[in-house]
């Protein structure tokens, strides 16, 4: 590896004036598992890294009380939320996803707000944060700001952040009462793989336990950014969600995802996928609604 | 940058001066001579540089050895006892057919003791789940999942033949 020099700020604000003073010749490290790698392959060659490793932030995730809203720090590896109780029984949609990120030594090391950060249309843990409608707190000279995390990537590997920002935490908002929620990385094998197709969905049902009345559907390498499939929630909200709704949304969402051709998989092949793994993800997303009345 | 850091190593409390772009791996390997974590990949697809970092199993090609400044590092040298008697899960490997070119083990092994470390009694599944990073081009896995669950039991109290290698 090429020669950098690392350092090791303690506060925000000290990081951040780090990144300036040595403004085009250094890059943040949180886990590294995307960054030394694009050293390693001589794809970038930052003189400094500037570690966020040692801000002591409230690591891990937090649960407001008052607000509901679930607040996750940027610097939290996706092997502590894997292993949360709280995010595998109260948000299962994200367990689905991090439990499958990489492998135990890559989930180790490897942070949440590094995966948004590093924007790759295949990015595991932004599928289903955009799902749940979350919002990220960024950081920077000018002090503090929010953007939801549906606006936050630009392409592939381009977010909002602008130089020097780094992104603290996301705040994930209260869903209605009867929701259930899933993702699915789809590949050729079960680990250590990146996703041909990454699906994600959020569904609340009314009291009546059949009719729609908030979904999100969030996809994942369907674009050069994660995106979400508006048509496709506009056809399922205040319909009665049945087999042939969710096939008719999975359609929908299958017509208006921009997929194209990768050496992971072809183009044609993903929007069918798109058509099935929505569907799937719906039933799924009812099936735990009603598992979870049946257990309280 | 030189920089000294100190950390434990395999139980032994350890001053090194580093450089700060050196993985974890090459400080083992190339400064330290610590031989037995290998370098497969390079880029934390294979799992032979796995390592524990504070009990938690990591890839040491992909973590820096700056970042090892107050830790405690357990390579696969640190796993026998002092008189020599292997851990059980190295036994366990040796006693049924875990290892064969032996390339991957001892990062298998490390995986193997990480998940042993948290959850005593796995499931076959926890065990795949575990050691999803580690490649073994030789074994086709059955033998190594079936070495860890008998190593979770040996742990639980059954003893381990040791087969010792035996000159003719
Ligand atoms: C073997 C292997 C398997 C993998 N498998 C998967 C997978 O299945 N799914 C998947 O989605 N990804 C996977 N990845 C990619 C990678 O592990 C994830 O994207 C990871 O979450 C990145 O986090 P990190 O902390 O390691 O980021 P780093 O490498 O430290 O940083 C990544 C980028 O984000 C920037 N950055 C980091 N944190 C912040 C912050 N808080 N604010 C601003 N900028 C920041 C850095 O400057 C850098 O540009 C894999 C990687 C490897 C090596």
């Amino acid at each position: 590896m090429k020669p950098f020099t690392y350092l090791t700020p303690h506060t925000l604000d000290e990081a951040v004036s780090l990144y300036e003073s040595h403004e085009g010749r250094a890059a943040y490290i949180a886990g590294g598992t995307d960054v030394l790698i694009k050293i390693k392959e001589e794809k970038i060659e930052p003189d400094y890294l500037i570690s966020l490793a040692h801000i002591p932030v409230s690591e891990g995730v937090r649960f407001n009380e008052d607000t509901r809203a679930l607040h996750i720090s940027a610097f939290t590896t996706h092997r502590t939320l894997e292993l949360s109780p709280l995010i595998r029984r109260d948000y299962p949609i994200l367990h689905d996803a991090v439990k499958n990120i990489g492998s135990v030594q890559i989930r180790n090391t490897a942070t949440i707000g590094g995966n948004l950060a590093n924007a790759v249309p295949s990015a595991d843990g932004a599928i289903p944060l955009i799902t749940m409608d979350a919002v990220a707190h960024i950081y920077g000279t000018k002090g503090e700001r929010t953007v939801d995390l549906i606006h936050f990537f630009l392409g592939p590997g381009q977010t909002v952040l602008e130089k020097g920002e780094i992104l603290t935490e996301i705040v994930v908002p209260p869903a209605p009462a009867r929701t259930g929620s899933a993702y699915i990385k789809f590949g050729r094998r079960k680990a250590m793989e990146l996703p041909l197709l990454g699906v994600g969905m959020l569904l609340s049902l009314d009291a009546d336990m059949t009719t729609c009345v908030k979904v999100r559907i969030g996809l994942g390498v369907a674009a050069p950014t994660p995106i979400r499939a508006y048509n496709a929630e506009r056809f399922l909200k205040g319909r009665e969600v049945t087999d042939a709704t969710l096939a008719e949304a999975g359609q929908i969402a299958a017509d208006e995802a921009r997929v194209r051709d990768s050496i992971r998989g072809v183009a044609w092949y993903r929007r069918e996928l798109v058509g099935v793994l929505v569907k799937r993800m719906g039933a799924l997303c009812r099936k735990r609604i009603t598992d979870e009345k049946s257990i309280s | 940058m030189d920089r000294e850091i100190q950390f434990n190593l395999n139980g032994n409390e350890t001053t090194v001066v580093i450089k700060d772009h050196w993985t974890l791996l090459h400080l083992l390997r190339e400064e330290l001579g610590l031989l037995g974590t290998k370098e497969g990949c390079g880029s934390g697809e294979c799992g032979a540089c796995t390592v524990m970092v504070d009990d938690l199993a990591v890839n040491a090609c992909l973590y820096l050895a700056v970042e090892v400044d107050s830790k405690k590092v357990v390579t696969i040298e640190g796993l026998a006892s002092a008189d020599g008697e292997l851990h059980p899960v190295q036994k366990a490997f040796v006693e049924n057919g875990g290892i064969q070119c032996g390339f991957c083990s001892p990062g298998m092994i490390m995986s193997a003791t990480a998940l042993l470390k948290e959850n005593a009694t796995p499931e076959e599944d926890d065990i795949k789940h575990a050691i999803a990073g580690n490649i073994c081009r030789c074994t086709g896995y059955v033998q190594i999942i079936d070495s860890i669950r008998k190593a979770a039991r040996a742990e639980e109290g059954d003893t381990v033949r040791v087969v010792a290698w035996q000159d003719d």
